[in-house]
């Protein structure tokens, strides 16, 4: 289905949808924490938008509650944690940059095309507008866990592992019109609890071996021996 | 009457190009004014670009002991490389003869032997801020180019074709219709016209500071009606970035046909965005600092992805199957 042919709600989720794989690529090259956690928040808050929006769209008023949950939880509540965790852990003003950033996007570039690849199939079955989002969304998944592989700090590593949750999100909202309102909450909960317990592993860390850096974790285990 | 509207069309084309370099030193006077404004001042007068090119035009032409030729023939080739791009641009009307002779790759390729103009009479005189000026002038434009073509693919994806008439005739044909790929595509090529016009996260159009200038640093031995015609070609290219934007993305209002009614309509519209983009761009430029040069590739970077994802964007979300 063309793009011209759909109705102008539907047009403006595909480019909410478009916004929140951008803010992807944002939090991949991100190097300051406070803007990173920043851009997460507005991820979370297009996401709500996206899911709003496909409330409207395809009238499915449980949509609305779920909308609200996402903007609540992954807009306000996790960056306003995550905020206060870096404000305790006095990293405000951390700067984790990214070697060879370009190469990074470059290959974050490669998974959009990757998870295009794998979703052709399905899309070509002549379904619903949305099913094409299924496609940004498994490159919002993936990009997560790019984060995660080439970050080295514990505090953009959880960012990159809520992104990939945002990731789901949208796919769920995207391909199924949302999950039971049931499975919402249970994740919804699963990801503040989460949250909760990566905060005092931060604390952990840091009292260990006196900084988030997680490549020095690996470095500990091999000379721990040697130490008496 | 077939060569009566022919005539007509092509005298419509010329008054457009003339138009151009008419309105050119205007703009940067409405970008100054407002700039004055935001900062408390009142500024100059808003014709005051008229007045120093004027000036400049009258005064007496100083050329160093060691330039060549080159250096003497630079502004002229610069001036209406830059000119003859801008004439490919529809200000005004749509249908006109000179958008069916230059596409945009033209319009990219004689900016880009503007800009190759530039360098060399920089690097011409010997002296160490000329050559410094275009080393950079380069590691800019080497950078901004790939992801300028890369929105205009973007866009040439949609309308089919690389013609400027086309694709504006495209989008108004479409109605509104919200494609994320010309979001990205506007987002690449604003990153990508505030690096070649020289403003100001990438370069400082106001200041002669030697460290950080990379377009005055080249025209800095040009004197004379030399440096009048440079600066007219930097006004000019302003605009033509200005007018690129204004009618590609936001289309409506430009004249579909050559009616009088229809063109003065087209003027007023086009007069009003421009109005608008200026006071935007005076307003970025008060709230955004001047980045080091070397941050420079990584802004450029991110006009190069916008567009890459404008790309994709179009092929996963717009196509469809």
């Amino acid at each position: 289905m063309s793009i011209t042919q759909l109705p102008l709600l539907q047009q403006l989720v595909l480019v909410l949808a478009a916004i929140v794989l951008f803010t992807s690529f944002v939090l991949l090259a991100q190097a300051r924490l406070v803007s990173a956690i920043h851009a997460f928040a507005w991820q979370g808050g297009l996401a709500a938008a996206v899911t709003g929006v496909v409330a409207v769209a395809g009238h499915s008023p449980h949509l609305y509650f779920s909308a609200l949950l996402t903007l609540l939880l992954k807009a306000l509540l996790i960056p306003w944690m995550l905020h206060r965790l870096v404000h305790r852990l006095e990293l405000d003003r951390h700067v984790d940059l990214l070697r060879r950033p370009a190469l990074v996007v470059m290959a974050a570039v490669g998974l959009v095309i990757f998870s295009y690849w794998l979703v052709l199939p399905m899309v070509q079955q002549e379904l619903a507008f949305t099913r094409n989002i299924v496609a940004i969304s498994l490159a919002v998944v993936l990009i997560g866990l790019l984060m995660m592989v080439f970050r080295q700090q514990a505090v953009v590593q959880v960012l990159g592992f809520m992104s990939m949750e945002n990731g789901l999100f949208l796919a769920a909202v995207s391909a199924t019109g949302g999950m039971p309102l049931v499975v919402e909450l249970g994740v919804a909960f699963d990801v503040l609890v989460a949250m909760v317990l990566f905060g005092v592993f931060f604390f952990q860390i840091r009292a260990n071996i006196d900084t988030l850096d997680v490549d020095r974790l690996n470095r500990l285990t091999e000379t721990g021996g040697e130490e008496p | 009457m077939d060569y009566l509207l022919i005539a007509s069309s092509w005298g419509l084309a010329l008054l457009q190009a003339l138009l151009f370099a008419a309105l050119a030193p205007l703009l940067v006077g409405w970008v100054r004014k407002v700039k004055a404004w935001l900062q408390n001042r009142r500024g100059a007068p808003l014709l005051q670009p008229y007045r120093d090119l004027y000036k400049l035009l009258g005064k007496e032409v100083r050329v160093a002991h060691t330039a060549s030729v080159l250096f003497r023939a630079a502004p002229y080739v610069v001036f209406i490389a830059t000119w003859l791009a801008a004439s490919a641009v529809p200000l005004v009307a749509v249908a006109l003869p000179t958008a069916a002779i230059a596409d945009i790759i033209v319009v990219v390729g004689l900016l880009a032997l503007a800009r190759f103009f530039l360098a060399l009479a920089g690097m011409d005189v010997g002296t160490a801020f000329g050559g410094m000026g275009a080393s950079r002038e380069m590691l800019v434009s080497a950078l901004a180019e790939p992801a300028m073509l890369m929105a205009v693919f973007t866009l040439a994806m949609t309308a089919h074709s690389t013609n400027l008439a086309s694709v504006v005739d495209a989008q108004l044909a479409g109605g509104l219709v919200l494609r994320p790929s010309y979001l990205f595509a506007l987002g690449a090529l604003v990153l990508v016209a505030l690096a070649e016009t020289g403003r100001i996260p990438v370069d400082n159009p106001a200041t002669h500071l030697e460290l950080t200038m990379i377009h005055e640093a080249m025209i800095l031995e040009y004197s004379g009606r030399h440096l009048a015609l440079m600066e007219w070609a930097a006004q000019v290219k302003l605009l033509l970035y200005g007018v690129l934007i204004a009618n590609i993305f936001l289309p409506w209002g430009i004249a579909g046909s050559l009616a009088p009614a229809d063109l003065v309509l087209g003027l007023a519209a086009v007069a009003l965005k421009l109005l608008a983009l200026g006071a935007a761009l005076a307003l970025a430029e008060t709230v955004l600092a001047k980045m080091r040069l070397f941050r420079a590739p990584a802004f450029l970077n991110l006009a190069l992805l916008l567009a890459l994802l404008g790309l994709l964007g179009h092929v996963i979300l717009e196509v469809g199957a």
